[in-house]
């Protein structure tokens, strides 16, 4: 399977959880290595780290703002940190259970994560490319990144 | 109990917000909603009180994960009907769910029309 072939697992992924748990499609934007410095990191961030054929991470990370909208078009009304963890979690969930069913056994998923700040650094190898994918929602805008080597 | 309600749910997932998902989004006129867990050992004890018919299951859960619920609920109780409700959306993973005792299985993200007729498969099964 080849790079693109993956990064397109995981776009379908998030692309499936505006669709069908938020109800309300999400806009791919031109992907981009990010060259020179790491990728932008939002107040939330999911994240899956992978092993065996490849390794490296994936994570979505998305702002308060649009992250609380997603909630409230799911009819949630408890916008509390708590939840908020929960929402990316959840997309991080539908990215590990997507590269579970594509990738096979010669990947190794972790369980997903969540971090919080966007002060945070998401660890990844120096012999690995960041691609981010821009993922815009209604006037947001969110960042898919696939760093695997 | 509603007396009009023949199905007693209990809905098993680590998410707050999945959780309260399936108890809105289920509108079958004879389920009632008896209890929610937030992991396996969780969802034993609340099985103990409260005598579900009908589960939702979540996978991937700290403490106890849904697979080996899954075997303990069935059997302390054959007839009880669970549907695996996972983001894991391989094969393997939905065949070891079901070699373990549940009923079914839907793959997150679903709206609401893909769980209620998910559930009504599962009380047809």
């Amino acid at each position: 399977m080849s790079l693109q072939s993956e990064i397109g697992t995981f776009v379908s992924a998030v692309l499936a959880y505006f669709d069908t748990a938020v109800q309300q499609a999400a806009v791919v934007g031109t992907p981009y290595l990010a060259l020179g410095k790491p990728p932008e990191v939002f107040d939330y961030t999911g994240m899956i780290r992978i092993s065996g054929k490849r390794k490296g991470v994936v994570y979505f990370t998305a702002p308060k703002g649009m992250l609380s909208v997603m909630l409230m078009r799911m009819q949630e009304t408890d916008m509390s940190d708590a939840n908020l963890r929960d929402l990316v979690g959840e997309v991080a969930n539908t990215l590990s259970g997507n590269a579970r069913k594509d990738f096979g056994r010669n990947f190794i998923i972790s369980t997903p994560s969540v971090v919080t700040g966007s002060s945070s650094t998401i660890g990844y190898s120096p012999d690995t490319r960041p691609i981010v994918v821009p993922i815009d929602w209604r006037a947001y805008h969110a960042n898919l990144v696939v760093c695997l080597n | 109990m509603n007396a009009a309600c023949t199905h007693r749910l209990m809905i098993v997932d680590d998410s707050n917000i999945m959780r309260r998902k399936i108890e809105r989004s289920q509108e079958l006129p004879n389920v009632e909603v008896v209890g929610t867990a937030g992991n396996g050992r969780e969802a034993l004890d609340l099985h103990a009180a409260s005598r579900p018919t009908l589960v939702t299951m979540d996978l991937t859960m700290p403490e106890m994960d849904g697979i080996e619920c899954v075997e303990q609920l069935v059997g302390r109780d054959p007839d009880i009907r669970i549907l695996v409700i996972s983001a894991l959306a391989d094969k393997a993973t939905a065949i070891e769910a079901l070699e373990k005792g549940a009923s079914g299985f839907l793959c997150k993200p679903f709206t609401e029309r893909q769980l209620n007729e998910a559930l009504v498969k599962l009380i047809e099964s």
